[in-house]
């Protein structure tokens, strides 16, 4: 079983992990995710590989703790192990070379960056980071961001640290050419509406624009099709076909209103976590 | 001596209105008497034309002729030297299309109930025997079994007692394949998965869950970074089809995979003591009529629902459902609409389903299946009102192996292509069978598949035969 070996508290509710997955670590490439299960009778959550390293045999995740199952890994400390792990999942994020990429993330998707910038700029890609929060505070991993890409632009909405606004404003003043070079691409991953906001502000240029969709999975497989969104009027199996699609083709609307599908029994389930604690042995 | 006598025992089963609210096997078994009196309706046949209808080639008389005898140790390895999972396949082969089909009984009266006494014997065994002593592998040569449906398990229990090292993959985090997550409990108690896998465990077997071959691990690091000397391809036929008709992708559709995985798999009707809810509302509508849809459909009314409708384009008469199934259907208060074709899944503002479009049908001339075509009946549509939608339109192969595995040929349905009797694909020492090869099927079909892989492994490494 996966153990963790290493636990950091970047926010009150977001835990960076470091897990002990060599088989993952080794065949995994920026952009996938894996599916985990913390315990008997537990939920299969996807959860985006933030770095790996095939040395080492280290994966990283971000978990943002948004409910039980979240909650739940979230308690977990080093030298305990995660249930089941499976991955990497989904297709990796395929780039033409050479170009200026500016990555946007929000909430645990600036995570999944680091492996992205990095080896998009080993590459040698031009690479930005835009990365936004409510408050400085709430900013996650700004130097580890900081020295995976050539710039690292920090956005919070009361302006206490960088750019005083949104990430998308952000986004349109380096299109509009406040930056050496006019983005060539963007990969946004973050909350839904976030990345709506960005397909909706690259749109009027047409730059290519991918965004990373997150919708409720289960296997992971394309066994369910549970995950399925609308992409360009075709339906697409966002584990298998994704999780990265073209930002200005995705069907926001359904993708949204389909993560919204369980909400009462995702309460209940967190209520009944509140009330029950959490059992590690359980 | 054998007894004429017109019917078949009938099988013990839980009232229809007390068992469609939980999830407890339906079939209760036979009790020693039953099996024996049973037993006795077998005529022994000097043509036992009932073996031709087995895929695996059971000697049904035999064992029968042992029941009555009261020898049910060896009806027990009678039985399972030709079917490694009688505990399963007495409850779910489709026995109407097959031996009992052929039963000489069959022509003046009902056939002797084949199925029920093989799950009387397997279970016999299951109780009443202690699993195997734990093995160690007695030969050099490693395989490896991909996917742990019936097919890869058959196999690798074959290979095992083989005295060959067998690591089985499976992509989910549970082994059994649709055994495990389609089947529900009130056909196929899990216990007897369970036990079957503690078998294959003490052989040697080693199962590791979570791993997808072609994502964690390529096909060809199985032979090149991890030394096997074969490999079994048993990956299913797990893609669900979905119809192409508009709100499909409306909340409150599903596939009949996912349905069935959030139970089954997922224990949704344990919510919230388990994790994955379910949703499902009053008014349940299950588009097909096969083994899938079936499940689909009493497993939403033990799920809450109080309409419960399956609806079929074609009639009752091309309905793929063992018939058990859909006699238990009715009873426990299944709507059949036949001939009625599913055009448009309605909503509501918020994105939910409210009804499911239909329209009438009628059957013409025969199609390339040789089924009679069913015909839309101009100005026949209506509207059915339901809460969900859960589509059990068929399967198909999952080409994420295939997808990142060279050299492997697949035909234009994407299933592997293998030669029948040994299970050989187009790869040196890689051999396929079950839903991966033949697309959906049935259980048995795929076991003996995992069957015969094994023996031509085994053939293909050591010469022997
Ligand atoms: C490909 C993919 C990659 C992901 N990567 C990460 C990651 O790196 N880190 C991380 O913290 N989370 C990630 N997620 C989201 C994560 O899987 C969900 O937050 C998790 O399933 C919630 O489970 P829960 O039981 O804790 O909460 P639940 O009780 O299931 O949900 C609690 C709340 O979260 C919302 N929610 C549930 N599922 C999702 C979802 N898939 N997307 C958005 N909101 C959701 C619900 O609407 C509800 O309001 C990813 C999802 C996908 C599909
Ligand atoms: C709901 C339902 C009801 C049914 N009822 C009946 C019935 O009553 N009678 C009957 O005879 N048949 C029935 N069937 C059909 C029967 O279950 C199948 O024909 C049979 O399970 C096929 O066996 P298999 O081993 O080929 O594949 P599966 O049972 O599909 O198993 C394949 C396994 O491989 C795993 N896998 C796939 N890809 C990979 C990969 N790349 N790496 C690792 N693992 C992988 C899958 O997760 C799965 O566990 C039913 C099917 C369904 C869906
Ligand atoms: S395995 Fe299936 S077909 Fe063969 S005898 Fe048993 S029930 Fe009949
Ligand atoms: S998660 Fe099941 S098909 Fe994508």
């Amino acid at each position: 079983m996966p153990t963790i070996v290493e636990k950091r508290v970047l926010t009150p509710i977001t835990k960076l992990f470091r897990v002990e997955a060599p088989l993952i670590a080794r065949s995994a490439r920026p952009g996938q995710f894996l599916i985990v299960r913390v315990r008997e009778g537990g939920e299969r959550i996807p959860l985006t590989i933030a770095d790996y390293d095939a040395a080492t045999g280290l994966v990283t995740i971000v978990v943002q703790e948004v409910g039980a199952t979240t909650r739940r890994l979230g308690a977990l400390e080093p030298g305990e192990t995660i249930l089941d792990m499976v991955g990497p999942l989904g297709n990796a994020i395929e780039l033409a070379p050479g170009g200026h990429v500016v990555g946007v993330g929000g909430g645990f998707g600036s995570a999944a960056l680091l492996c992205l910038m990095r080896a998009l700029r080993r590459r040698g890609d031009h690479t930005t980071i835009v990365m936004g929060a409510r408050r400085a505070d709430l900013l996650l991993l700004v130097d580890e961001l900081r020295a995976v890409c050539d710039h690292l632009e920090l956005c919070t909405d009361d302006g206490s640290v960088g750019f005083k606004g949104f990430v998308t404003q952000r986004l349109q003043q380096l299109i509009d050419g406040d930056s050496p070079r006019r983005p060539d691409h963007v990969v946004a991953i973050g909350p839904m509406p976030m990345m709506r906001a960005v397909a909706e502000t690259t749109r009027p240029t047409g730059i290519p624009t991918l965004v990373s969709m997150d919708p409720v999975m289960i296997d992971g497989t394309g066994m369910c099709g549970g995950c399925r969104i609308t992409v360009g009027g075709e339906v697409k199996f966002a584990c298998v076909d994704g999780p990265c699609f073209d930002a200005h083709r995705v069907d926001f609307d359904e993708a949204m209103r389909r993560t919204k599908m369980y909400v009462r029994e995702q309460e209940a389930a967190l209520q009944r976590l509140e009330t029950e604690g959490i059992c590690h042995a359980g | 001596m054998p007894v004429k006598r017109a019917n078949k025992t009938p099988m013990p089963e839980r009232p229809a209105g007390i068992r469609s609210h939980d999830f407890r096997e339906v079939n209760e078994g036979y009790s020693l008497a039953h099996a024996a009196f049973e037993a006795e309706r077998c005529l022994r046949c000097q043509d036992p034309v009932c073996i031709e209808g087995c895929p695996v080639g059971i000697p049904i008389p035999d064992f029968i002729h042992a029941v009555a005898a009261g020898d049910l140790p060896g009806a027990a390895r009678q039985l399972r030297e030709a079917n490694p999972l009688p505990a399963i396949c007495g409850r779910v082969c489709p026995q109407e299309s097959q031996c009992e089909m052929l039963c000489h009984m069959v022509k003046r009266f009902r056939p002797v109930a084949i199925g029920h006494l093989e799950r009387y014997v397997a279970d016999w065994e299951r109780m009443e025997t202690p699993l195997p002593e734990p093995r160690t592998p007695t030969r050099a040569e490693k395989i490896a079994v991909i996917g742990a449906g019936p097919a890869g398990l058959v196999c690798a229990g074959e290979l095992a007692r083989l005295g060959y090292a067998v690591t089985v993959y499976e992509a989910l985090h549970a082994p059994g394949g649709v055994l495990r997550y389609g089947i529900p409990e009130f056909r196929l108690p899990k216990e007897i998965l369970d036990w079957e896998i503690e078998v294959l465990r003490r052989l040697g077997v080693e199962i590791v869950c979570n791993v997808i071959i072609g994502k964690t691990l390529t096909l060809d690091a199985l032979f090149d970074d991890y030394g096997f000397a074969a490999v079994f391809v048993g990956t299913g036929a797990g893609l669900p089809a979905f119809l192409g008709i508009p709100g499909e992708n409306l909340n409150g559709v599903f596939s009949a995979n996912e349905f069935l995985t959030r139970i089954n798999l997922m224990r949704a009707y344990d919510f919230p003591a388990a994790d994955t809810p379910l949703k499902v509302g009053r008014r349940v509508a299950v588009i097909g009529a096969g083994n899938t849809a079936m499940d689909a459909i009493r497993s939403a009314m033990r799920m809450g629902a109080e309409e419960a409708l399956i609806v079929y384009r074609r009639s009752e008469k091309e309905m793929s459902a063992r018939v058990e199934e859909y006699h238990h259907a009715i009873e426990e208060g299944v709507q059949f609409n036949w001939l009625t074709n599913p055009i448009e899944i309605l909503g509501d503002k918020e994105g939910w389903v409210t009804g499911l479009k239909c329209q009438r049908m009628r059957l013409g001339e025969p199609d390339a299946s040789g089924r009679a075509r069913p015909v839309p009946i101009e100005g026949s549509e209506f509207v059915l009102p339901v809460d969900n939608v859960v589509l059990a339109i068929g399967t198909t192969p999952n080409p994420l192996l295939i997808k990142t595995a060279s050299g492997l040929e697949t035909t234009r349905r994407g299933c592997l292509v293998a030669e029948e009797t040994t299970g050989q694909t187009s790869r040196r020492r890689i051999y396929a069978g079950g839903d991966a090869v033949t697309g959906a099927a049935t259980v048995i079909l795929a076991a003996g598949a995992g069957k015969r892989a094994a023996r031509a492994i085994h053939a293909d490494l050591s010469g022997e035969h």
